[in-house]
């Protein structure tokens, strides 16, 4: 199969992944068939779907160079917009469904609760890499575009953060995070080092 | 005078079908598969193929209809349906996250039961499962529930007030504190075997209350809610209901009511103390450290759209009936 056949159908794959788990939850969300309280199903769901997009992001291109394929850094963009839109979903849902469009009370969590200045900081990281993965932004940024890029490492972190400050007890599952982090960050050791 | 006038699509308690028939309703069917296709088919092919297609057959926990005395007081209350109340539980015991309890429970045993209640005390008893449905007139008592997370839910429960259990075994001078204990049971209970399930607290889980909170009419022995005895998880076969504090106060399945001199340890607080407090008061006023406590989502019938953000009363509503016994202290230091 050609790389370029090869692309596009990972991509198709990608879609449909990222998508239909998507639909399936809003679906069940308004047809009161998420449980007892779908607010928290449907934040939860796309905060931790957008950690997960994030983690799989940064997998592409080690995975590329161990086993030389490298067509699949095309498949990265994607991956990364995908991150993005759980996480605009993410937020909507707290500004919809859990505070429920009350800006004041929205405003104020978000400057009184560390846990989401947190997470409102890399929200608005994760939109800055989104916006500039056009083509076009990307050419006119020359080389700031990978130093703005490089930011995706310190935000996969923070975000890994932003979930474990915000869990009730169980810490199980943030440090798993963690150590993913850690995983797919310490494939850029020497990066990391030149950059710190 | 409240006029109700019955809607045709009204359901009388008539109309309900009884639970053990909806929970038998796989057998009925199979029964009826069996008469149909055990015609046409051995009797063994029916067998693999009605398992297969039934896997789901897990026997539930059976719950029985109550005596008790109706609550007419709160009727204006909107009530969260009983689907909601029993599916959407914080009982770490069996799983953290709110689907799995009623989910890993229904296996569990509450006969027989012992409930001791101890300590500071003339009289010390030990109650049988029986004893705890039997030995007081039930009344239903529709709260409010306000979850600490900011959730919130009525609930009628059906119950007796501590207040009498506790004039049974007569307490003495020197009785300061009840302390309440889960019951301990690795065996039956998935999430003190394991730390993960189990959200990483300590166990048993253990509460308290103040005698003058204990002793107040509101505070309430539930054994049932919706009519029926409890299901496990919600907190079967007995659990405490104090309407005006944090829902984590309201300590299920207990094992242990001791009366003590000194206030006793409670599960939340041990964990985080700056997030938890022993009293755990509704309060507007004070938030949580990592959320407002200023308004609530009440969680009544509908999808993601249909529930209201509501503001969170001081005392949970109820400060006509608590405030007094809180007079003089900083609720903001003693939260």
């Amino acid at each position: 199969m050609k790389n370029n056949n090869k692309v596009f159908l990972l991509k198709s794959f990608i879609h449909l992944a990222a998508l239909l788990p998507l639909i399936n939850l809003y679906w069940q969300a308004f047809a009161d068939q998420l449980g007892a309280d779908p607010v928290e199903r449907v934040i939860h769901f796309t905060g931790i779907g957008s950690l997960n997009l994030l983690l799989i992001t940064l997998c592409v291109s080690p995975l590329a160079k161990i086993i030389k394929q490298g067509y699949l850094l095309q498949t990265r963009r994607l991956l990364g917009l995908y991150a993005f839109v759980y996480a605009v979903f993410h937020l909507i849902n707290f500004l919809a469904f859990e505070v429920q469009f009350d800006g004041a009370l929205f405003i104020s969590e978000v400057i009184k609760r560390p846990y989401i200045t947190i997470g409102m900081a890399a929200f608005i990281l994760l939109s800055l890499l989104a916006i500039t993965s056009l083509n076009r932004l990307k050419r006119k940024m020359g080389k700031s575009w990978q130093t703005l890029h490089n930011y995706s490492y310190l935000l996969v972190v923070v975000v890994t953060v932003h979930f474990y400050w915000s869990v009730k007890s169980e810490l199980t599952s943030p440090l798993l995070y963690f150590l993913l982090c850690f995983m797919v960050l310490s494939f850029r050791l020497k990066k990391l080092k030149r950059l710190l | 005078m409240l006029i109700n006038t019955p809607k045709n699509s009204t359901l009388n308690d008539s109309d309900v079908t009884d639970e053990n028939i909806y929970h038998g309703r796989r057998s009925l069917l199979k029964k009826m598969g069996f008469i149909g296709a055990g015609t046409l088919l051995g009797n063994s092919i029916v067998n693999q193929a009605s398992a297969g297609l039934f896997g789901d057959d897990e026997p539930r926990f059976i719950t029985t209809a109550l005596d008790y005395k109706k609550d007419i007081s709160n009727l204006d209350l909107a009530k969260t349906p009983e689907q909601k109340v029993i599916s959407h539980n914080n009982f770490y015991e069996f799983g953290a996250k709110k689907e799995q309890p009623a989910q890993l429970s229904q296996q569990f045993n509450v006969k027989p039961w012992q409930l001791s209640i101890s300590g500071e005390c003339d009289n010390p008893i030990t109650l049988d499962y029986d004893d705890l449905l039997t030995m007081f007139p039930l009344e239903e008592r529709i709260y409010r529930m306000r979850c600490v997370e900011a959730w919130s839910m009525v609930i009628p429960w059906v119950g007796f007030s501590l207040a009498s259990l506790l004039k049974k075994v007569a307490p003495n001078s020197r009785a300061k504190y009840v302390a309440f204990e889960t019951l301990y049971d690795p065996e039956q209970m998935p999430g003190q075997e394991n730390r993960r399930l189990g959200g990483g607290i300590r166990y048993p889980y253990v509460e308290g209350l103040r005698i003058d909170e204990a002793m107040n009419p509101l505070t309430l022995m539930s054994v049932g809610l919706y009519g029926k005895t409890l299901p496990p998880q919600n907190g079967a076969p007995i659990r405490l209901v104090v309407p005006w504090k944090y829902g984590f106060k309201g300590i299920k399945s207990i094992v242990g009511i001791k009366l003590v001199e000194q206030q006793p340890p409670t599960t939340w607080n041990l964990l985080a103390a700056k997030e938890y407090g022993f009293y755990a008061n509704v309060n507007p006023n004070h938030d949580h450290p990592r959320w407002s406590q200023a308004s609530e989502r009440r969680i009544t019938s509908g999808g993601l759209f249909s529930r209201n953000r509501i503001a969170t009363l001081p005392f949970n509503g109820y400060g006509e009936e608590v405030a007094a016994l809180y007079q003089g202290m900083d609720l903001s230091t003693y939260y």
